[in-house]
């Protein structure tokens, strides 16, 4: 999300883990869960239950909707992400040029399936639905990076040098 | 900033317009920076820097030629304009040693324009060369010599410089070449011509009507008339390219019941995808009386493969603005929302930009332009649910709930947010309506064939050569939009079939691309118009497969809310998926087309009622796939799923 | 006496206010099947459908719900119209030629059917809607006969975490109903729709255990499902066991709703009245003794009256005085409104006072050890199961006052266990000193009872008399209006009462005494009287299914009946009542009805979790 939504508290802890910081733009504006909900996420990759349960008595937005709105939408994630994000275009383009086997291919090299986080929480396996590339179909982003052009056969060691990086620092 | 009034609108309108003259744009679109336009953008910047190149260097959004990310075009004193492809890092010194300095175009990089000339005025310093029929062997370079002999020979050399083109926007042409800056351009240029187009055109300016590519450009651009072109984050900028003025003449010339009549005039319908009457949608806002009215822009693009929404809210914020304004003033809105999807953070970034400096300047707030309209805008993001596309389920997401639909009636212009009348347009929509209403409804309906007029943007990938966003009028045949303007496909394969409108559309084979593009005529295909992706597949593409691959999509993005789209999607997809491993039954073909018919039916939304139509339309016209794969069983199905794995390998 | 109504709008509440004035008079002309109907404007397909005698079938629309247009299979086909609209939620339109049944829509409804029960477990025999299910109705109706879409089921455990309902998501067809009672018609809460597509799931808040969440019992959500998602925790086997051991002495009490409701499930008409025929029954099924709530209902109103009195007379307590007779909505006080703790009327349910008073007077009288006695109540209500174990003074005579709670549905199953032809049974009588009731305490089972019992002792309390004979129906506090007001004048005094039902009306009622309190002004209610569910204990959540308002009328005019006829009709005259006190309490709120007759509030955590 764009930062000019966000509002500005240079003062407190990023990772605030009281509601009143992420409440301050959208008190009394109607419509707001699912604004708050993005300031949540972004600032900590995830929606902690926690802040879930100040939201229902800082709004009296019943626990029932928030979680019901959080399920829905497959942007909110309830558990931490993985540290590396893996996001493989799904769009058109890229999978009529095979992006099902890269999917299938790093599925096997992670042993995760899509959407889920590996045992040792390096990494988040994301499909999403066109990063914007499709002139460099088939493309992914690693940790915000785009990679055009995959090939299936680049994939194992691509992850390789990213854990020797974690392992060596 | 100074506010801007009536005046200051008149004074931009019949003034030249004061901008820079020497200048490099940068296409920082999401595409763009994904392609590494921003290394590009920041790269140039500090050779600028360092070397004090008296040259300005500006931000612009997408000109829609994705394939050529990304994309540099400079205006230099001395040198024809030039559009710059696929400008890495390590070619930016070099573009601009050469383009700037020694007045050199770079070789292999650039886009020809599709402004061509007829006429040779000037002298001519550039010609660009390109082999378009290039299947038996590229010829280009051999062309480049005999041209850079001939130019030797005739003692121009040091006066005319001769450089392969990346796209001269032609294809299987043969050799196509455009003199700059006249931009002249022929086609099937064969050795024999090269003397007496240097002779008879660049020495003295006589056009070889019997070269000449006279076919002009298929692509009219209005609701991109601005992207590509000015910079997204500058109010200014956007008043140069005339923006506002569409308001202006709503506001104070027309007023809000004229404006729906040219709405009226220029027929303009909802490029979302179902084709409703822009005017009368307004219409029957406004004729609901109430003390609070919501207009909606609907930037919630979630079409795997369509991307002419983002280009559009990321290239030219201003004029989707402007739109949402009007239409504010006509339905007698005072409070309009962008919904975007969160996926975009540029195009949000862009449109809150966007927003503030509309507000600073006095255009947003209340007596907008001197007048009494009152206006607000807020933007509120999507959050990964593409059925929040559908108006119900998008009002729904905007109050803070469940993006599902509700029925209608009552409709949103009845009882939309939050209760009230809304109006909800879509991005194409709005870009389009202050170009309406500076040049009048009946200019924008002289495009387009029957009751689709003006122009429709689409968004064409997959295997077609070119992939980018093409604005072309309606009646325009998918024919030339993938083969005359995309280019057709690519390492020698032949086209299966095009998918238009994304999920909720169909395929259409090779055999019916002649068809003119209206709403009426997708229709009768099997497909739809949607919201304008376009999907080229080649002869090793499935389309069990395909369509395997759109359901999927509406499976996963089912709101979940009725039985039939919600079960039906999934169990349909569960045949497919045993259909294509080779396990399907004689029976499935039955029992699917009962299932889509049960879908189409008693779902309660478009997306579940149109989530049949990829099977539909790949049986329709590839039923024998279906049948070989039946038939065929395991030993068929690991034969097609070879084939589509080798397409991972081959793809570069 | 004054009496306003509020919530009655449901299908054209969503129309803007000018639409609404405008929709009001107007009538509609349009053809079903090429029959002539006439409708006022807003009324929809399948109402109109109705009037002239076609059931467009549906899963998902319930005559007390809003259409949420779920399941698909209320379409019907409208005379030019390209799509086919869905009956439940499309307002008939001037001049609409509409067919509900033909061989297209039929072949689309069943595939529907096909395609729902796809997602269903093939369970029916061991389901506790077999034979009563809305789903299984309409796949016998169509002539399911094969399976041949490939069943998928989500595996999900069931939910038993409360002792009041048991939900099986497994069963849950989606249709949304339970969502929308708990969330707009009981403002609870506690069950949501969860994750979407093929995985939604119907679920507890946050997805936690009902036990963890705000579920205060009601049991609504059963009483709406079309299938056997949601049902009462099933304890028949519970007192088939009680009542097969020699060590036990087992009672029985029935609710007063429970006597105009059980006949439906042997075929009488709604609202007979079988409180006879159940008293035969229960000594037929072993009961040793046979008691009526309603006994405990003139008990609850003597120690309640004798309270609002105190309170307003006296200024001793809190006023309003808010009664507390219905746990789940006691529940649902200590969870969301706790600051009005003190607020309500400490006397126990009359479920809760029989069962200390069989424990103890009874148990007295009789000369049986009350270890021995295992009292069975007979509710309309899930909730009533809960209200067992609500706190510690639930065992104030040392024993629990009640041992087991049986809804009105589980007594027609164990009836129909019994194999008694509960039918052609002759009268009886119940059992003396915990048997006897007055008319007053008979509408206790219907919205407003409460209060007009109340308020006719009430009255003898303050003025030495009763109500003139003409004034002792109280008409402003009957009715199935959402929120029932009035002012009464008690000799001179105004008392102002209100009466709610369906949770989500008590909330408008609470802020208008807190918007009072916190200024200052004077109470906008000196008495208020809540039910949980709309209509009161005759539509509770344990009832027979098929809940609707024209159900709901029909039960309560068999308790208004019973009351007419009642030779007695204020709880104060009741004899037996009279003997009690002279015998053994002594008088109203005096310590031994303290101790055994009355309990206490306090404020519960919305989520355990």
């Amino acid at each position: 999300m764009s930062k000019a939504l966000l509002s500005e508290h240079p003062g407190t802890p990023a990772a605030s883990m009281d509601i009143d910081y992420y409440l301050e733009k959208w008190r009394g504006v109607e419509g707001n869960l699912i604004m708050i909900l993005h300031q949540i996420q972004d600032t900590h990759g995830y929606i902690p239950r926690e802040l879930v349960m100040q939201l229902d008595r800082a709004l009296g937005i019943r626990l029932a909707r928030i979680y019901e709105v959080i399920t829905f939408y497959h942007y909110f994630k309830l558990v931490p992400p993985g540290k590396h994000h893996i996001s493989i275009c799904n769009g058109t383009a890229c999978y009529l040029k095979g992006a099902a086997n890269i999917i299938g291919e790093i599925e096997k090299t992670l042993g995760v399936k899509e959407g889920e986080t590996t045992g040792d929480r390096l990494f988040q396996l994301e499909t999403v639905r066109c990063i914007g590339c499709c002139g460099m179909s088939p493309a992914m982003m690693v940790d915000g990076r785009v990679c055009g052009h995959v090939k299936t056969t680049d994939l194992p060691e691509m992850i390789n040098t990213i854990r020797k990086n974690e392992e060596q620092a | 900033m100074k506010k801007i009034t009536p005046a200051t609108l008149e004074a931009i309108a019949s003034a030249p317009v004061n901008a820079p003259k020497n200048w490099i744009k940068v296409g920082l679109d999401t595409g763009g920076i994904a392609a590494g336009a921003r290394y590009v953008f920041d790269a140039l910047a500090g050779h600028i820097a360092y070397a004090r190149h008296p040259i300005s260097l500006l931000r612009t959004g997408s000109n829609g030629l994705s394939f050529a990310d990304p994309v540099v075009e400079i205006e230099c004193a001395g040198m024809p304009h030039v559009l710059y492809g696929n400008i890495h890092v390590a070619d930016t010194k070099t573009l601009l040693d050469e383009h700037i300095i020694k007045h050199r175009i770079l070789e292999d990089h650039v886009v020809a324009t599709r402004d061509r000339g007829t006429k040779c005025e000037g002298d001519t310093t550039v010609i660009l060369v390109q082999d378009t029929s290039a299947e038996q062997g590229d010829r280009t370079r051999f062309f480049q010599d005999s041209f850079i002999e001939e130019v030797r020979r005739q003692g121009l050399q040091g006066k005319v410089q001769v450089v392969r083109a990346m796209d001269m926007g032609i294809y299987k042409k043969g050799l196509v070449v455009q003199l700059l800056p006249s931009a002249v351009t022929y086609e099937n240029v064969l050795a024999a011509n090269i003397s007496e187009i240097i002779m008879d055109t660049v020495k003295k300016g006589i056009v070889l009507e019997k070269l000449l590519h006279r076919e002009p450009d298929p692509q009219v651009r209005i609701v991109m008339r601005n992207c590509g072109r000015l910079d997204p984050e500058s109010l200014d900028d956007a008043l140069r390219h005339g923006a506002y003025q569409g308001l202006k003449s709503a506001l104070l010339v027309h007023g809000w019941e004229k404006t729906i009549g040219v709405m009226k005039a220029s027929a303009l319908r909802g490029r979302g995808g179902a084709g409703f009457p822009t005017w009368l949608k307004w219409k029957l806002t406004r004729d609901n009386v109430a003390d609070q009215k919501y207009v909606i822009c609907n930037g919630d693009e979630g079409d795997p493969g369509a991307f002419m929404d983002r280009s559009v809210l990321e290239g030219d914020p201003h004029t989707v603005l402007e739109g949402l304004m009007i239409a504010g003033l006509c339905t007698g809105a005072t409070k309009g929302f962008f919904y975007i999807r969160a996926e975009y953070p540029l195009a949000v970034a862009r449109i809150q930009l966007a927003i503030d400096q509309a507000k600073e300047a006095g255009l947003l707030g209340k007596n907008i332009l001197g007048s009494d309209f009152e206006f607000d805008a807020e933007i509120r993001l999507g959050a990964g649910a593409f059925v929040c596309g559908e108006e119900t389920a998008l009002i729904a997401s905007i109050e803070g709930k469940r993006g599902s639909p509700s029925p209608r009636p009552p409709f949103p212009s009845v009882s939309g947010l939050w209760g009230k009348p809304t109006s909800i347009n879509n991005v194409e929509t709005l870009a389009a309506i202050p170009a309406i209403l500076c040049r009048g409804g009946e200019w924008y309906a002289q495009y387009g064939i029957g009751e689709s007029r003006g122009t429709k943007v689409f968004a064409v990938t997959g295997k077609v050569n070119l992939a980018q966003l093409v604005e072309v009028p309606m009646g325009v045949t998918l024919h030339k939009i993938v083969y005359d303007i995309c280019g057709g496909v690519s390492n020698g394969e032949s086209i299966q079939a095009v998918q238009t409108g994304g999920p909720s559309g169909g395929v259409i084979p090779e055999s019916l691309l002649d068809t003119p593009i209206s709403y009426e005529n997708l229709m009768k295909l099997g497909s739809i118009m949607g919201s304008g992706g376009m999907l080229v597949m080649d002869s090793n593409n499935s389309m069990v497969d395909v369509a395997r691959f759109y359901l999927r999509f509406c499976v996963d993005e089912s709101c979940g809310k009725c039985a039939p789209c919600r079960i039906g999607g999934y169990q349909m997809l569960q045949i497919l998926e045993r259909i294509f491993k080779g396990h399907g039954k004689a029976d499935d073909i039955p029992k699917l087309k009962r299932i889509c018919h049960a879908m189409q039916n008693a779902s309660l939304c478009g997306l579940g009622q149109t989530a049949p139509n990829p099977v539909l339309s790949t049986l329709r016209y590839f039923e024998a796939e279906y049948m070989a794969f039946i038939e065929g069983g395991v030993t068929y199905a690991r034969k097609i799923r070879k084939q589509l794995e080798g397409v991972g390998q081959k793809a570069s | 006496m004054r009496a306003k109504s509020e919530n009655n709008s449901k299908e054209w509440d969503r129309k803007p206010a000018n639409q609404r004035d405008a929709m009001i008079q107007q009538i509609i002309k349009a053809k079903i099947n090429g029959t002539p109907v006439e409708v006022p404007a807003g009324t929809t397909i399948l109402q109109a459908a109705q009037q002239v005698q076609i059931e467009v079938p549906t899963l998902c629309k319930h005559k007390d719900l809003l259409a949420t247009a779920a399941c698909g299979l209320c379409i019907v086909r409208v005379k030019n119209m390209r799509k086919m609209p869905r009956a439940c939620c499309t307002p008939i339109e001037e001049g609409m030629e509409i067919t509900t049944h033909d061989s297209e829509l039929t072949e689309v409804r069943r595939t529907v059917i096909e395609l729902i029960l796809s997602n269903h477990p093939n369970s029916c025999l061991t389901c506790g809607r077999n034979t009563n299910c809305e789903l299984q109705t309409l796949a016998a109706n169509f002539g399911v006969r094969n399976d041949n879409i490939t069943r998928y089921v989500r595996d999900l455990p069931k939910d038993a975490s409360n002792g009041s309902i048991v939900i099986d998501f497994t069963k849950c067809i989606k249709c949304g109903r339970c969502i929308q009672v708990c969330q707009e018609m009981q403002n609870v809460w506690a069950l949501s729709f969860l994750e979407r597509g093929i995985n939604t799931r119907m679920a507890p808040a946050g997805d936690i255990s009902l036990a963890e969440s705000p579920c205060i019992k009601c049991g609504q959500c059963s009483a709406h499902c079309p299938t056997g998602a949601i049902v009462e925790n099933d304890e028949t086997a519970t007192v088939w066991a009680a009542l097969q051991d020699s060590n036990k002495y087992c009672t029985v009490q029935i609710a007063p709703a429970v006597r105009v409701a059980l006949g439906e499930a042997f075929g009488y008409a709604p609202g007979t009245n079988l409180t006879k025929k159940i008293y035969t029954v229960m000594r037929r099924l072993g009961f040793k003794a046979v008691f009526d709530t309603n006994f405990s209902a003139d008990l609850t109103i003597m120690e309640e009256a004798s309270e609002f009195v105190e309170r307003v007379a006296h200024g001793k307590g809190t006023l309003p005085l808010i009664t507390s007779c219905c746990p789940a909505w006691t529940d649902y006080m200590e969870k969301m409104h706790s600051d009005l703790v003190d607020n309500f009327s400490t006397a126990k349910s009359p479920q809760q006072m029989l069962g200390a008073m069989a424990k103890t007077y009874f148990a007295q009288k009789k000369g049986i050890d009350p270890a021995k006695i295992y009292q069975v109540s007979i509710m309309p209500c899930t909730a009533k199961k809960y209200e067992l174990e609500r706190a510690d003074s639930m065992n104030a005579s040392g024993f629990a006052d009640v041992d087991i709670c049986l809804t009105t549905r589980e007594l027609a199953r164990l009836i129909k266990q019994s194999g008694i032809a509960f039918n052609q049974l002759p009268d009886g009588e119940a059992d003396s000193i915990l048997g006897e009731y007055t008319g007053a305490a008979t509408i206790f089972g219907a919205t407003g009872g409460v209060m007009e019992a109340a308020v006719r002792t009430a009255y003898y309390f303050v003025t030495g008399e009763n109500l003139p004979k003409e004034g002792i129906d109280i008409h402003p506090v009957r009715g199935l209006d959402g929120i029932k007001e009035a002012e009464l004048d008690v000799k001179g005094t105004k008392i102002r009462i209100a009466v709610a039902h369906g949770l989500a009306n008590v909330d408008k009622v609470l802020d208008k005494v807190r918007e009072a309190r916190d200024k200052g002004e004077p109470l906008p209610y000196h008495f208020i009287e809540v039910m949980a569910c709309p209509g009161g204990c005759i539509g509770g959540g344990g009832q027979p299914y098929g809940i609707s308002d024209d159900l709901r009328r029909k039960r309560t005019e068999g308790l208004y009946q019973d009351d007419r006829e009642k030779q007695l009709r204020c709880s104060h005259e009741n004899p037996e009542i009279i003997r009690i006190y002279k015998e053994f309490l002594g008088a109203p709120l005096s310590e031994k009805s303290h101790h055994l007759l009355h309990t206490s509030y306090s404020a519960r955590p919305k989520y355990q979790r």
